[in-house]
């Protein structure tokens, strides 16, 4: 699992993308226009367990009205069923789920008020597009021909008016996944949850979908969690990343924060490349590579390791900086991915530019092209 | 059978013909005498009842026993034959009503909430099969004398009997259906949308079941049709046990009447692929897209 070089930690959407979205869907989309109240969601130490095997020990987890969380994590991390309970698909042994500040434990799904779109396909079969959109609403009791005009809008808003009278076998995996995004939006929920959604798509069709729900969740305001086990994906959409290991959450924050100063070394693990260094604290600096670095959170003075992203380490010049050796360099079209060991046998990984060729073998000496840099 | 499977195939995508022949399958002439000794088997039993039937009075062949069926001056000596074909009737359509409203909730029940209750649901639908109906009677019996007593000896009791005979076939063409469709996913994606249990099993999962819950309907009326020993042993009238009784006064009219029998199951059998393949058909057929 590596980061897309060109990806970065941002919020928001590619204005290239906003702009080229907008005239797509601009005018009055009635549920855009209608909008959606999103309710603030809490859990508070939510336990589940599966036949005497516990997968979430206590979750406590506050997500503000209109905020886009994810639940970032490995498999088996507990991600999944932290969104099942929120659903009431599970129901847990303790603790207590609220949205919109209303307990919600015992409260059946049907009830919730949600949208949900599945990792797997889950349009209904014997139904088209268009019916399918217009399923939540049947059950709702809307007329039906506002129904219609209603699912008509929904499937606008995910580009695919034209395909309202295909069975869901006539439709590509990323345009049911789309319609399935429509049939989740148009009754207006109070919180969308996306469990794995792009886990089954081709890597093309996943960011454009990717970009789009993030898209659709800012122009509606709508609460999402969002269940992921690929950082790039929650670091891309995210407000806020919720990081899960072992029914825990690790660290949450902004996807800035995660990755600029993460929590644990879990996180750094999981959240992008990082190399890791043995210095001495001292004083609220650290020494790495013959550099002092004052580092991003504090830690008292002595022996810690220092956490380089391969964009935090840079070919010195002028004699200065550490003594490493290649292990292997790989050309990635825009820029290179160098590892090298130092002579105190320190694996580093190093991101250039593609015109600084190096290979195996080769001497060079590098240091930290940062800053500040984090330590745990 | 065969239209079913195809329609079940095609929805789980699997439905590829080799563009090969392998080493394992058979060449065209083997097939084609496979098929014709196969055909025999079924043909002549076939053939031969239809030329009974048509023997006539002073021998050569004509119509007039199939003429007499519908003669109303035998109403009196075929009798016997429609009120078992009445009660042949009921009994399916009861019998129907126990798969349909028992054996299918029961299943979809096991599938979304005791998947562990699989295995054993599956070894008790088809011990059945493993048990000959005259076994079954002897057990049969002392039950059918408490039901007679509380809810009468109605031939529409012997539903209850049959409900454990269908079992097997209707399990197998419940579940192949069940088997080719992601229930789960599919139930908590209506639950999410805000539709109560009744709304699920109706609106979402019938529709998707309904190739298996109709093979499962239609080879239950077959089985129901063709039974003779437990409704014999019991004393109660079917279309089968008054075949046999009137095939001792007029056999013409009991062959006729096993022919018709036949054709009917045929018919219902062909009527099955026919369904399951016309509806995948409709939802699969690429369509161009709009531009």
């Amino acid at each position: 699992m590596t980061m897309d070089t060109n990806a970065h930690p941002s919020q928001g959407v590619p204005s290239s993308l906003e702009a080229e979205t907008d005239s797509r869907t601009t005018g009055s989309n009635p549920l855009v226009a209608s909008g959606v109240d999103g309710a603030s969601v809490s859990f508070r130490g939510v336990v589940k367990e599966y036949g005497g095997h516990r997968v979430l020990h206590g979750l406590d987890l506050d997500i503000a009205a209109g905020e886009f969380v994810s639940l970032l994590g490995p498999s088996g991390c507990g991600k999944t069923t932290a969104l099942r309970v929120l659903a009431g698909l599970e129901s847990p042994e303790g603790g207590v789920v609220s949205i919109g500040g209303t307990d919600v434990s015992r409260v059946p799904t049907n009830k919730r008020d949600l949208g949900m779109v599945f990792q797997a396909y889950s349009l209904f079969p014997h139904l088209t597009a268009l019916e399918n959109t217009m399923f939540g609403l049947g059950m709702r009791k809307v007329k039906k021909t506002e129904a219609r005009e209603r699912a008509v809008a929904a499937l606008e808003l995910v580009g695919l008016q034209a395909f309202g009278d295909r069975y869901p076998a006539q439709l590509s995996g990323g345009q049911q996944q789309r319609v399935a995004l429509a049939r989740a939006l148009v009754t207006e929920p109070r919180v969308l949850l996306l469990d794995e959604p792009l886990s089954a798509l081709d890597a093309k069709v996943r960011v454009q979908l990717r970009d789009e729900i993030r898209r659709i969740q800012l122009r509606l305001a709508i609460t999402t969690v969002f269940v992921t086990h690929d950082q790039e994906e929650a670091l891309a959409v995210s407000d806020r990343i919720a990081v899960m290991n072992a029914g825990r959450i690790e660290q949450i924050g902004s996807p800035e924060d995660l990755y600029r100063d993460p929590a644990t070394t879990f996180v750094a693990d999981f959240v992008g490349l990082s190399s890791v260094v043995p210095a001495t604290a001292a004083g609220g600096a650290v020494t790495v590579f013959g550099a002092s670095l004052p580092m991003r959170s504090r830690r008292a003075d002595g022996e810690v390791e220092v956490l380089l992203r391969p964009e935090n380490v840079r070919i010195a010049t002028d004699g200065r900086g550490e003594r490493a050796t290649v292990l292997e360099s790989t050309f990635l079209g825009s820029l290179r991915r160098t590892r090298l060991r130092t002579d105190d046998g320190v694996t580093i990984r190093m991101q250039h530019s593609a015109d600084e060729r190096l290979s195996f073998g080769d001497v060079v000496r590098i240091e930290v092209a940062a800053d500040s840099v984090a330590v745990r | 059978m065969a239209g079913l499977n195809r329609a079940g195939l095609n929805r789980a995508g699997l439905n590829r013909t080799a563009p090969n022949r392998t080493g394992i399958a058979p060449r065209p002439v083997t097939t084609g005498v496979i098929l014709g000794v196969v055909g025999l088997v079924f043909l002549i039993p076939i053939a031969s009842m239809i030329e009974f039937t048509l023997r006539g009075v002073g021998g050569g062949y004509d119509g007039s026993h199939w003429a007499a069926l519908v003669d109303p001056a035998n109403a009196g000596k075929y009798a016997p034959i429609w009120r078992g074909l009445q009660g042949s009737l009921v009994l399916s359509l009861t019998t129907v009503a126990i798969v349909l409203f028992l054996l299918a909730p029961t299943m979809i029940l096991v599938t979304l909430r005791f998947p562990a209750l699989r295995r054993p649901l599956e070894f008790l639908c088809l011990l059945p099969l493993s048990i000959p109906a005259i076994v079954l009677v002897v057990g049969l019996s002392p039950i059918y004398l408490t039901i007679g007593r509380s809810v009468g000896t109605g031939v529409w009791t012997l539903a209850f009997a049959y409900g454990v005979t269908v079992l097997p076939y209707a399990y197998r063409a419940i579940q192949a259906n069940l088997d080719a469709i992601d229930v789960r996913t599919l139930t908590e994606a209506a639950r999410s949308l805000g539709a109560g249990w009744g709304s699920v099993l109706l609106t979402v999962l019938a529709p998707n079941l309904r190739v298996g819950l109709l093979s499962a309907s239609l080879i239950s009326v077959a089985v129901v049709l063709g039974e003779f020993t437990i409704a014999s042993l019991l004393n109660r009238q079917n279309l089968q046990t008054a075949l046999f009784v009137v095939n001792k006064q007029d056999p013409y009219v009991a062959v006729i009447l096993a022919l018709l029998a036949l054709l009917f199951a045929f018919l219902l059998l062909l009527a099955i692929g026919r369904v399951g393949t016309a509806a995948a058909l409709r939802r699969t057929t690429p369509k161009k897209d709009p531009t």
